[in-house]
């Protein structure tokens, strides 16, 4: 066991019972709340993964944003859901195996191909990453267009979100 | 960096069924996007850890990884105003009850 070892497997401890905790928690704040840890959790792992600016942007964007958004849309909708019976369907035992059945799936998959137990490649010597993405986001060789159209996608998502939320009165 | 590829693999499965369980078994539509951005988030330990392990010099992964988050940030501003608006016009948020146009 190597130090960051133990970190990593801090961080996958924080992350799953922070995930469960999502998924069974009664009260929406408080799951809400959950994802936040979880979201913080998988940053973690990215700054453990040398991609410091993603950690960054999953703070900024996803805690920061999307999980006050979903704590905004909870508090705009409680008055009926408050504890009104149980938050999970009555055959959320299928659910559960299904659930199961996927995770065997994917781990029977993963232990079984070549190369999946290989360590991390060695960061060359200088490599300036957050240079290199920024300059593959708006390289015309690169990812430029991709980069347009999730723009282009995000813009329009606002607009209607804006035109479907808003009250015709 | 003496973590083994698969352990992130492994992680992010299991963060992915457990955002799944998270979508077939609740019933509050807005815990059912919950469970949405789980399974984004764990596609995206998947896309940078490759990134990381395979090769670095390329930006391909983390490219895609904020690609996801766009996306990801579009999908809950349409859902949760979809939501609210369903919330407005039926006073539920149960997405067993908004069954307008079940057959």
């Amino acid at each position: 066991m190597t130090p960051v070892q133990i970190i990593f497997l801090l961080c996958a401890a924080l992350i799953l019972a922070s995930a469960l905790m999502v998924v069974t928690t009664r009260n929406l704040i408080h799951a809400a709340l959950w994802l936040v840890a979880a979201l913080f959790g998988v940053a973690m792992l990215y700054a453990i993964l040398d991609a410091g600016f993603l950690a960054v942007v999953q703070v900024v964007v996803y805690i920061g944003a999307i999980a006050i958004l979903f704590i905004f849309a909870v508090m705009l909708t409680r008055r009926e859901m408050r504890d009104r019976g149980p938050q999970l369907r009555k055959d959320w035992w299928l659910a559960a195996l299904l659930s199961l059945l996927v995770f065997a799936g994917l781990a029977f998959l993963l232990v079984t191909q070549p190369g999946v137990n290989r360590s991390a490649a060695v960061m060359p010597e200088g490599l300036d990453t957050l240079g290199k993405l920024g300059a593959a986001l708006v390289s015309p060789d690169a990812y430029v267009l991709p980069f347009e159209v999730a723009s282009v996608l995000l813009l329009a998502a606002l607009i209607g979100a804006v035109y479907v939320a808003a009250s015709k009165k | 960096m003496s973590i083994p590829l698969s352990w992130y693999l492994i992680l992010s499965a299991a963060l992915f069924s457990i955002g799944l369980f998270g979508v077939l078994a609740r019933k509050n539509a807005i815990a059912i996007l919950l469970g949405v951005e789980l399974m984004l988030n764990a596609v995206n330990v998947n896309l940078v850890a490759f990134w990381r392990y395979l090769d670095p010099a390329k930006m391909a992964g983390q490219v895609f990884a904020i690609i996801v988050f766009a996306v990801a940030a579009a999908e809950v501003a349409v859902g949760l105003a979809l939501i609210i608006s369903v919330y407005r016009r039926r006073k539920t948020v149960i997405a067993d009850e908004i069954d307008l146009m079940k057959w």
